[in-house]
């Protein structure tokens, strides 16, 4: 009997097309373990029935060359799927049911992949610790009450609680970096334009991201590889010859030069994180890479510039939830009243507040002092960037300031919650790769990850680094698999 | 800069989200302790900065204006909380 639990995704590939374990067996044991994990409250919508025919179908006419041939996957209810329900984890959309599948979708189900369920997440991806869902908080596995960080927050929970061999998420400002970085995980978030955003139900448009989560760096190359494509439906979408980023992985490092952002040293910042980056620092230089001190002057500006764009463009998406062609509706005596009763009971707090200052940056006399502010500001952190990958081939920072946070710590204020995202942001806003990576565990044992930051379209650069980085950590989440008790 | 009840009104009505009062003095306590945060863009001098529209900077492709996907107003109408045979339905708007 092969022990599925310590498999890596690359692993159950090469079992399945050794025909040493079939896919009916893989999705039965992901099936089996996820519905004994309903205490970590990590799926809105379960798709297990289905999955196991899937899977037998597979087996009958099994196609091995494919790249995830037969291998069950659980996503993120934030992409579109045909004839399945699609939340986003708002109470507007509970009843959502796509006629059409999204293209990253569609590009693992084309590879083999095989639909296990959707996943819950912020409230239209708004939030960094999962806590904003009308689905409810979702448990990290790593320890009871604990957030798993957000918004890609039940992926990144299942995927560490091995419910499933590996997950997509998305991230706007962080929402697979942060949730990696708290359970344990490996999350990249791709160049601006290298994944589809055709069929992911929107936030911000111009940040917006879709990425793998994986337990390890080869998991996370293959994934990355089947969902990155060309496509037109995606206006941003870019046209350039993908890698084949897990054939091409390798971990040397020799000569690589890395830069040091000395602005990333925050006050306060805990004296673990330090002490992680440091680590960090000293491996590189063990493999024969060079690192350089650099400067990203604009670093402190991201995240207010952040919550400018990010939420103006929210405003400007969510426009489109008005009770009339799809979702939830509460009857109003007119149509206005309609659509403000709706959008009032439809939306939870968070995303509420995240329309009004968006709708309050872009309005009458207020556009130039905010949103046009905001873009500029945006480009001066781009140029920074510009001007460290004349020195530098990559950047290596923490992926967040600190460790998970206790479910409802930071709920009743906003700011404190939304600085969580403080060394995720400026990635966002200057279009650029990076992925985080587990690097090490505070003195409450909760993991803490460690940020590669690329040159655009560069993924294959930073998998290897941390690929290499991660040869020398080899880090392993000790889990009592408390939520099966 | 304060944002005052009056003005988280106003933006309410512009978000066609409708608030009751509770909810409107929170949210102005927390609009508040946001914009401060955010009010540290002014210390930057962006006077000679260009504004950075999208990450990409190239021009959006032009495609031919065709149907790809016709006949298909029973998937459209499917999802609609109140529909009939061929519409959409909302509370009547002319008298």
């Amino acid at each position: 009997m092969i022990e599925i639990q310590n498999l890596t995704l690359v692993d159950l590939v090469n079992k399945i097309k050794k025909k040493d374990i079939s896919s009916k067996e893989i999705t039965k044991y992901f099936v089996e373990r996820s519905k004994k994990s309903k205490k970590l409250n990590t799926y809105i919508t379960e798709n297990f029935e289905n999955a196991i025919k899937k899977a037998e179908e597979f087996d009958k006419k099994p196609d091995f060359k494919c790249k995830l041939p037969g291998i069950p996957l659980a996503v993120k209810d934030l992409f579109c799927t045909k004839n399945l329900r699609t939340t986003a984890g708002s109470k507007i959309l509970q009843n959502f049911v796509p006629t059409y599948e999204s293209t990253i979708t569609e590009n693992l189900w084309k590879s083999g992949a095989i639909l296990l369920g959707k996943l819950n997440c912020d409230e239209f991806a708004m939030g960094s610790s999962n806590e904003t869902s009308f689905f409810g908080d979702v448990q990290n596995p790593i320890s009871e009450n604990l957030v798993p960080g957000g918004s890609s927050g039940g992926s990144a929970s299942a995927l560490a609680a091995n419910l499933t061999p590996a997950t997509i998420g998305t991230d706007t400002g962080g929402s697979i970096r942060q949730p990696a970085s708290f359970t344990g995980t490996v999350g990249l978030k791709p160049t601006y334009g290298s994944c589809s955003r055709y069929g992911i139900v929107a936030f911000a448009s111009s940040l917006d991201q879709a990425g793998p989560m994986t337990k390890d760096v080869k998991d996370c190359s293959l994934l990355f590889e089947v969902m990155s494509s060309y496509d037109n439906k995606d206006s941003t979408s870019i046209e350039f010859k993908r890698g084949n980023y897990l054939k091409e992985l390798t971990d040397s490092i020799k000569g690589k030069k890395i830069g040091i952002p000395k602005e990333y040293r925050i006050e306060k910042m805990p004296k673990e994180i330090e002490d992680l980056w440091q680590k960090g620092i000293d491996i590189i230089k063990d493999s024969g890479g060079k690192i350089v001190d650099v400067s990203l002057p604009h670093t402190n500006y991201a995240l207010p510039a952040y919550y400018i764009v990010a939420p103006a463009e929210a405003s400007s998406n969510l426009a489109r939830y008005d009770g009339v062609k799809y979702g939830f509706r509460s009857e109003g005596n007119n149509l206005i009243d309609m659509y403000e009763k709706t959008r009032s009971k439809g939306f939870g707090d968070e995303v509420k507040r995240r329309i009004m200052i968006g709708t309050y940056v872009l309005s009458s006399g207020y556009y130039d002092a905010y949103y046009l502010k905001a873009q500029k500001v945006r480009r001066l952190i781009k140029n920074d960037f510009d001007e460290v990958y004349k020195k530098v081939d990559a950047i290596l920072t923490p992926s967040t300031p600190s460790s998970a946070f206790k479910i409802g710590e930071k709920t009743d204020d906003p700011v404190s919650m939304y600085l969580n995202d403080i060394f995720t942001v400026p990635v966002n806003l200057a279009g650029l790769p990076a992925i985080s990576i587990p690097a090490g565990i505070d003195k409450k044992g909760y993991p803490l990850g460690l940020q590669i930051i690329g040159k655009a379209f560069d993924e294959q650069n930073i998998l290897n680094i941390a690929f290499s980085m991660e040869k020398q950590i080899n880090f392993k989440n000790n889990l009592n698999d408390w939520w099966t008790k | 800069m304060s944002i005052d009840l009056k003005t988280v009104k106003h933006i309410s009505k512009l978000s066609r989200i409708s608030l009751d009062d509770k909810k409107a003095e929170k949210l102005a306590s927390d609009l508040n302790a946001i914009f401060s945060f955010i009010e540290k863009l002014n210390k930057l001098d962006t006077s000679k900065t260009e504004p950075l529209t999208s990450i990409a900077e190239t021009t959006l492709k032009l495609r031919k204006d065709e149907i790809k996907s016709g006949n298909i107003r029973e998937e459209v109408l499917k999802n609609s909380p109140n529909k009939n045979k061929d519409f959409f339905v909302v509370p009547k708007v002319v008298e």
